[in-house]
């Protein structure tokens, strides 16, 4: 900056802490609340600092079951884990195909095709989920990993990107393509998905993100406690009617809920910069 | 190696909109051919079709002696330089070489052999692991040709090729590219809307304007003898001036009642019909002394190109431009006379705007 305001440097920075601090606050009460025993918590003098716990209850709620008769967290986390990677890599395959069809092929209705796929921008899945849930009951996909991905595998959002991304791509670059010999499926396989990874990647946090976040849906078709979504789990874990709500257990298991997304995130965003570093146009 | 072969070749878009107008046309093996005209004029196209990337309306497109209206672009033993290059940006300078090859099955050593070969005659062998973004636009125009000479196909096609390279280097590709044709003798077809470029690189210059082809020659007969105004204004730069005459008797013409001679004029013309005069700025000798075939020009500036200079102005009310070696006419000059050869002057129709010269 040219202007050199120390005031209104001070301000800017103030309200950048504050705001850090309203939004990280409540992340480090959950975590501290992970390390103390459960007394600790319940009589309202939790300390700020971490307490000797944290070994205790991580081991407890990944590995066993609580006097509620909960599952392993471990279990929950594998089924979150399958979920999300199912919706989220489901949701790039669907999408991409989509839209490489739409953009790349002249066939009748092509234009109806694509605003029936956009139409259903405007249905979130709590519209149709009647439907969905009788279709999935009567193709008996209750309480099974197909049936918790399957139906929110279909994407506008994603195939909308692609579409966007594929009309950016020079046409020349297709016509280079048939002239070198490659037909419909090398043309996509050796040059639109290798052109296509950041758009894939900024697809796969996004989706992930969603999938592993998803209540309605888990909560509606699984039955079976083994088929549980970490974040089933912990709703379940907070509202224990005939027992005291294992505050301990139930923050350990939000801290533990963060891990992979967070994950995805720091990890997807290197492959982000990486490759918006190097797409040139 | 092969010709090409165009007969009554079409293409009529959806809607009715005919881009290309029954062009025939024959290309000979191992010669250099520019496909020269404005925007729009269905140059473009009809490269598109011989590539086949366009489907053919009408008419048959021959390379050799086969028919490959219906042959898929990758069969037709064509290969293709674009306008942007359309380099794969994410493959290697290699890679990009070695796509096509790959795709056709061909030996890996072969294909080292041919892209090393390639490399070499384009001096881009230190590039070769590089990717096209960290290339310059003359080394990716390179890789472009390096693309289009691995494969050793039957013609080459050229859309545009130097049309996103700086001036300079645009001269330097255009002579780069002619010495390669030359050295490998490929059949080539260029399309360009640069006459100089036309000019330069061609051994058979076609000149096209509204889907149509207007004329097909040497680039020396084109230039010297167009047949259609069109062909006259196009080619040429500064083009050539069009005036307004009457038809005086055999081997007379005259413009606003100055009379000049003609060499090249069609017999039986009617006295006193109208006739457009066509005069090149560079054929026209300035500062003379009025004498039997003149004309007198008014200035009204003077643009300095270094070793030449032109003046634009009017003669018999018309604009005119003259082009005069610097320092042969004062630049302050008003009034200009103009002796004309009678074997520089041509005649157009104004009607149907084809040349009234002798059969």
């Amino acid at each position: 900056m040219v202007e050199n305001r120390p005031f209104r440097d001070f301000m800017a920075y103030l309200t950048l802490v504050v705001g850090v601090i309203v939004v990280a606050f409540p992340v480090y009460l959950a975590i501290m609340a992970s390390t103390f025993d459960a007394a600790t918590i319940i009589n309202g003098n939790m300390p700020l600092i971490p307490g000797d716990q944290a070994a205790e209850n991580y081991s407890r709620t990944l590995f066993y079951g609580g006097k509620a008769a909960r599952e392993p967290v471990m279990g929950m986390m594998i089924n979150s884990m399958i979920m999300a990677m199912g919706i989220a890599l489901g949701k790039i395959l669907i999408s991409i195909l989509s839209a490489y069809a739409v953009v790349y092929f002249k066939f009748p209705f092509r234009k109806t095709a694509f605003w029936v796929i956009f139409i259903t921008l405007m249905l979130p899945v709590e519209v149709r989920i009647y439907p969905t849930y009788k279709i999935v009951a009567d193709l008996g996909l209750l309480d099974t990993y197909t049936g918790l991905v399957l139906p929110l595998i279909a994407s506008a959002t994603g195939t909308l990107l692609f579409r966007q991304f594929f009309m950016t791509i020079p046409d020349e670059l297709l016509e280079a393509s048939k002239i070198d010999g490659a037909g419909a499926f090398r043309f996509f396989k050796d040059t639109l998905l290798p052109l296509s990874m950041t758009t894939i990647a900024a697809l796969f946090v996004i989706q992930f993100i969603y999938g592993w976040n998803q209540y309605l849906w888990p909560l509606l078709i699984t039955t079976k406690s083994s088929m549980q979504t970490i974040v089933i789990g912990i709703k379940k874990m907070i509202t224990t009617t005939d027992a005291l709500t294992e505050w301990q257990i139930a923050m350990t298991t939000a801290v533990l809920a963060m891990v992979p997304p967070v994950l995805v995130v720091i990890f997807m965003q290197r492959l982000f910069v990486k490759g918006l570093v190097e797409t040139e146009k | 190696m092969a010709g090409v072969t165009l007969d009554t070749v079409r293409k009529i878009y959806a809607g009715n909109v005919e881009a290309v107008k029954g062009v025939s046309l024959d290309v000979e093996d191992g010669s250099f051919c520019v496909l020269v005209g404005p925007s729009g004029c269905g140059k473009s196209t009809l490269l598109r079709m011989i590539a086949g990337l366009e489907t053919i309306s009408g008419g048959d497109i021959r390379i050799g002696d086969r028919v490959v209206n219906q042959v898929e672009p990758a069969d037709r033993d064509i290969a293709m330089v674009f306008q942007n290059y359309a380099l794969y940006p994410h493959m290697s300078v290699y890679d990009n070489m070695a796509y096509g090859l790959r795709n056709r099955k061909t030996p890996k050593d072969e294909i080292e052999k041919r892209v090393k070969e390639a490399a070499r005659i384009l001096a881009i062998e230190p590039f070769l692991d590089r990717k096209p973004r960290a290339l310059s636009g003359g080394q990716r125009q390179r890789v472009a040709m390096g693309r289009a000479i691995v494969r050793k196909p039957q013609v080459f096609l050229f859309d545009e090729p130097l049309s996103n390279l700086d001036a300079k280097l645009r001269v330097q590709m255009r002579v780069e590219i002619k010495r390669l044709q030359k050295a490998l003798g490929v059949t080539s077809i260029y399309v360009t809307h640069d006459q100089v470029e036309a000019m330069t690189l061609s051994d058979k210059l076609v000149v096209m304007s509204g889907g149509q082809i207007e004329q097909v020659g040497s680039p020396a007969e084109v230039y010297r003898r167009p047949e259609t105004r069109f062909v006259a204004t196009f080619i040429g730069s500064p083009p050539m001036n069009i005036l307004p005459g009457k038809v005086e008797g055999p081997g007379r013409v005259s413009v606003g009642g100055q009379t000049i001679a003609v060499t090249d004029m069609r017999e039986g013309l009617a006295p006193g019909s109208a006739i457009e005069v066509g005069l090149r700025p560079e054929d026209v000798q300035a500062g003379g002394a009025a004498g039997s075939s003149s004309l007198g020009m008014d200035v009204d500036f003077v643009e300095e190109l270094g070793a030449t200079q032109l003046f634009h102005g009017k003669v018999a009310g018309t604009d005119f431009v003259v082009q005069a070696s610097t320092g042969q006419i004062p630049a302050e000059t008003r009034k200009l006379t103009l002796s004309i050869d009678p074997a520089n002057v041509h005649l157009f129709d104004p009607q149907t705007t084809k040349r009234l010269g002798r059969f």
